[in-house]
This record gives structure tokens, C-alpha cells and sequence, in this order.
């Protein structure tokens, strides 16, 4: 058996599970499309593009939001709980390589993002009449798309070496989450508003670089005014994702664990 | 190191300042049942993990099936089946989901319907692991460690929680499994279970192995150990029966300890006879288990 095909298998129950638990499916799910809609219907600021709008901007910043939380927060409490209830310890006493693991739990991560980012797309585009973008913006979209689930599904594992008990998971987790939205220029747009050492902070953190990169793929260019520094930079983009990501991978190899340290 | 299937030697497992195993050295040959028996916390679990590759011990060296649990962690798993005592299933997964999903890191797994049928979890196959009772939890369990055809089976505390039906059908699935040459090393507080399936008891107390041997040699030493005489209440024995410990248990009721054989019940039941008494049953038993267990778990010396 390979590790890709036991990654599978994993992968399969483990979306099972998830479609399953319709409390965690609900949230999951609804919460961020709950913030578009209300960030969307709330705000009415006006750019000096013509024809784009709050929600506009929401629905593409949105999404840095909807990734992060379902790729962080669904990896670090998954991971945790299935090291708190003994799942990883029963694999641990089976042929299944660590690699097989994660591999399912990233395929499970990576079909609900999908969705996510699907559902966050239809309501920009159904409600707030977004425009879709042309195809080499798309181009664009699947690197940032990909680079924003790896750097973020590595972090949520990396962080839940440091939570203790999967009931605090969620709390632990969300705090770095809700801080980063409000600094990376998700919740608050422009971030030019945001004190300027808050923004050189935030630029540390992958969700800025995810938000400023889905704001390219569905804004107008005009629309990079607006940017910390006036630019799309979409260089920096990769580089700073794609660092997350090593150090996302070597924070997990460095403290993976098949059981809590005190069992 | 050696061809048994499972080879400690002093080993040490510690939880801070608890010492939950204390130098433990014990064999398991390949092909035999051995149970490890004892209270709870006497430190079987911990000696199972060390097994199992889940902890490194303290001290001492652990080799299974010629292999460390620990480096050789990758070769061995597929040798090995592992059921443990609780947890870590995916609790939105339907029986039958898991136990594929389990059979699907096996190179040449059982057949899952068979398994199914044979453990009674047919008619479970889509319950959820949530719904299913600790019992039927238990049964998955076992049929999860018992999937991918196994050399060694580590089972710790397989039929806590089942019924009795589902006990004896554990009961035979371990002996058949013994019959085809797979080494079994079980934990259990049951005497029985313990005395039915194991070729060899290591009995533990905090930590330490307190006696080991086959159910028939721990409870063999003594040949009969009590003869029971039910007969007119109130006799006095008399020098005759100077050998002997005679306690009237309940009027009437006479509970002989001592040396016993054919020779020396005849001895007995002579003097009964001599004192006209009218005998109306005989009984002899002979130590349990049960007995050298509870001797030996509490504390007390046990003559051997």
C-alpha cells in the first residue's frame, strides 16, 4: 500500500466524518460567508474606481479569511483532538506512515477550502454582483489558492503541538485569526487607516499577503492605490507564502506527536 | 536477541515520581496466549505500551518479535495487531467504514464481511461509532486489531464491557487464533478468562511481576486443598485428626484444610464414620486461580 493511497482512504472517512458532524459543517461554512454578507450590506465606502464597492472588496478579501479559518482552525483542533481522543495513537499502532496521516487530513482540508472558497465566490458574484476575473487572473488565484492552504494547514498543525486540550483548541486558535483579519486589511480596508508599525506587523503574517493577492485576482488594477505599498506585489506575495510554508513544515516535522506528551 | 515473539527485560516505565512499572522481565514464545493479570494500576497497560512502541521505557530493554518497538517502529507495525483499551476511533464513522479503512493499511487483510459476521457487527455495519454500545465498541475494536492478519496481537483488556456472549466468542476467536500460530498477550482482571485462554499467567502487583507460570502449575502446587463434609453438627474431632485444620464453618458444614490425598480423606472420612456420624456429602475442591490471585494481589504470602 502506498502512502498516497492510505492518504485516501483517510481522506475519505475523514470528509465523512466531517459531513457528518453538522454542527462543525454549519460553522465552519457559514461563518465566513455570515461576515461577508453583513461586512457587504454594512459597509458603502466608495473607491475612486468606478463600479467597485465594499462588498466588492469584502468578497475578495473574504477569502483569505474563509481559508484561514477553515485550513488553520480545522487542521490545529483536528489535529488536536484526534491526538486527545487516542485516533492518532490507534494509527500509530497501525502500518500507516505520519505522512498517510496528514495526507488525509489535508485532503479533507483541501475539498472543504474548495467549497469555501466556492461559496464565498458565489455570493460576491450573486449578491454583490462582483465581476469574475479573466483567466490569467485565475492563474494567479490557483498559486495564491494553493500557497495560502499549505502555509496555513502546516501553521494549524505546527500550533496544536501547543494546545493542550482539544476543548480549548478553538479558543487558542481563533486568536490569531480574528487579530490577523483586523490587521491584514480584511476586516479594515484600506489598511493605509491602520497605524503604520500594525501594518509593518501584519506584514510578518501570511493572511496580508493572501488578502492583497485575492484583491488582485478580483479588483480592478486601479484598485492597487489602495495597497500598503501601492502595489499588487505579487512577487512578495510568493515569497512570503512560500516561506510561511517551509517554516509551516519544519515547525511540524520539529513537533509532530502521535500521543500528548503526558500519556 | 532471541526468536520469542516477545522478549522484556527489567523493564522501567515511570510517570514522574510514579513508578508504574519496576523492573518487569517476562517471554512470550511465538504461537502462546500470555496474560497479563493484576488490579488496576498494577501496570499492565504501561507494560503493554512499551510493547506497543507507544513508550520508550525507563530503563531495560524491550525487543518484540526480534524487533525494538521503538527504532523499528515502521517494520514492525505490519506484524503487529493492536487493540486498545479505549478511544480513537472516529466517532461520526459507521463499523463498517472503520474497519475498511483499517483493512486498507493492511498489505493482505481479512476479510472485513467475515470478521463482521464472525464478531456479531454485522447488523451494526452502519452505526456510527457513536451510537454503538461499549460493547459493540469493544468488538470493533478487537476486529480492528485482529484486520491485518497479525503475527503478535496485543490486546488490553479485550472483553471489558461485553456480554457474555460476546465473551465467549472473543474466547474462541482467540483460541483459533492461537491454533493458526499467531502469539497473543492479553491483559484482564478476569480469572477466568486468564485461566481459559492462557498458556502462561504473569500475575503483577504495583508494578513487579509477583508469579508467573501456566494456570496449572500456579494452581496445581497444592493438590486438593480442602475437603468439605456436610454431618450432624456439633462433633468434636479428636486426636485422630491432629494433621488437620477442622473448622465447623456453619453447623453441620466441615471444612478440613491440611495434607490431603486419597489416603489421608480416607483417614477423615474414617473418623467420621468411627463417630457414628451420618455424612450426607462429600466435597473437595481444589485451589483456583482465583485463590492464588487474590493471595497474591493482596499481599499475602502464598505457599508454593
Amino acid at each position: 500500500m502506498s502512502t498516497l493511497s492510505l492518504g485516501v482512504s483517510r481522506g475519505h472517512v475523514e470528509l465523512l466524518q466531517f459531513l457528518r458532524d453538522r454542527t462543525a459543517m454549519v460553522f465552519t461554512f457559514a461563518f465566513p460567508v455570515m461576515l461577508l454578507l453583513l461586512f457587504g450590506t454594512i459597509f458603502s465606502d466608495s473607491y475612486d474606481q468606478p463600479g467597485v464597492t465594499a462588498a466588492h472588496v469584502f468578497s475578495a478579501s473574504m477569502l483569505a479569511y474563509g481559508i484561514l479559518t477553515t485550513a488553520f482552525v480545522t487542521m490545529g483542533s483536528g489535529l488536536a483532538m484526534d491526538r486527545e481522543d487516542g485516533t492518532l495513537k490507534r494509527l500509530h499502532g497501525t502500518p500507516i506512515s505520519a505522512t498517510s496521516y496528514v495526507l488525509g487530513k489535508l485532503l479533507l482540508v483541501l475539498a472543504l477550502v474548495v467549497a469555501e472558497a466556492v461559496l464565498l465566490i458565489a455570493v460576491g458574484t450573486l449578491v454583490f454582483d462582483m465581476s469574475l476575473p479573466d483567466a490569467s487572473h485565475w492563474l494567479a488565484f490557483v498559486w495564491i489558492f494553493l500557497l495560502s492552504v499549505t502555509s496555513s494547514s502546516l501553521l494549524g498543525m505546527a500550533v496544536s503541538a501547543i494546545v493542550k486540550h482539544a476543548r480549548t483548541a478553538g479558543a487558542i486558535l481563533n486568536v490569531p485569526v480574528v487579530a490577523l483579519q483586523f490587521i491584514s486589511g480584511v476586516f479594515i480596508y484600506p489598511v493605509i487607516q491602520l497605524p503604520s508599525w500594525l501594518i509593518t506587523v501584519s506584514s510578518i503574517f501570511p493572511v496580508k499577503w493572501m488578502a492583497q493577492g485575492f484583491r488582485y485576482v478580483f479588483l480592478p488594477d486601479g484598485m492597487r492605490v489602495n495597497e500598503a505599498a501601492g502595489q499588487w506585489e505579487l512577487g512578495r506575495i510568493a515569497l512570503v507564502l512560500g516561506a510561511w510554508c517551509v517554516v509551516g513544515l519544519v515547525l511540524c516535522l520539529v513537533t509532530f506527536r502521535w500521543t500528548r506528551p503526558d500519556k | 536477541m532471541t526468536d520469542e515473539a516477545v522478549e522484556l527485560r527489567d523493564i522501567v516505565v515511570r510517570y514522574g515520581d510514579t513508578t508504574a512499572v519496576g523492573g518487569v522481565s517476562l517471554t512470550a514464545g511465538r504461537g502462546r496466549v500470555l496474560s497479563l493479570l493484576g488490579h488496576n494500576g498494577a501496570g499492565k497497560t504501561s507494560l503493554l505500551q512499551v510493547c506497543e512502541g507507544f513508550r520508550r521505557p525507563d530503563g531495560g530493554i524491550a525487543r518484540v518479535l526480534g524487533l525494538d518497538p521503538m527504532a523499528d517502529h515502521d517494520a514492525l507495525m505490519p506484524r503487529l495487531g493492536i487493540m486498545l483499551q479505549s478511544g480513537g476511533v472516529y466517532p461520526w464513522a459507521t463499523a463498517g467504514e472503520i474497519l475498511r479503512l483499517f483493512a486498507s493499511f493492511a498489505a493482505t487483510p481479512l476479510d472485513v464481511d467475515m470478521l463482521l459476521d464472525r464478531l456479531g457487527l454485522r447488523k451494526f455495519e452502519r452505526t456510527r461509532w457513536r451510537r454503538l454500545s461499549g460493547g459493540e465498541q469493544q468488538r470493533l475494536s478487537l476486529a480492528v486489531a485482529l484486520v491485518g492478519r497479525p503475527e503478535l496481537v496485543f490486546l488490553d483488556e479485550p472483553t471489558a464491557g461485553m456480554d457474555t456472549e460476546a465473551r465467549h466468542t472473543t474466547w474462541r476467536l482467540i483460541e483459533e487464533l492461537r491454533a493458526d500460530g499467531v502469539t497473543v498477550l492479553l491483559t484482564t482482571h478476569l480469572l477466568d478468562e486468564a485461566e481459559r485462554l492462557a498458556d502462561e499467567v504473569v500475575i503483577m502487583r504495583s508494578g513487579a511481576v509477583a508469579a508467573t507460570g501456566s494456570p496449572a502449575e500456579l494452581t496445581a502446587a497444592a493438590g486438593i486443598d480442602l475437603l468439605e463434609v456436610r454431618a450432624e453438627p456439633g462433633l468434636v474431632p479428636d486426636g485422630r485428626l491432629a494433621d488437620f485444620k477442622v473448622v465447623e464453618t456453619t453447623p453441620g458444614e466441615y471444612a478440613i484444610t491440611g495434607s490431603l490425598d486419597a489416603a489421608t480423606i480416607s483417614d477423615v472420612l474414617g473418623w467420621f464414620a468411627g463417630a457414628g456420624a451420618q455424612v450426607t456429602a462429600v466435597n473437595t475442591r481444589r485451589r483456583t486461580l482465583e485463590d492464588v490471585y487474590l493471595a497474591l494481589t493482596s499481599g499475602e504470602k502464598v505457599y508454593r
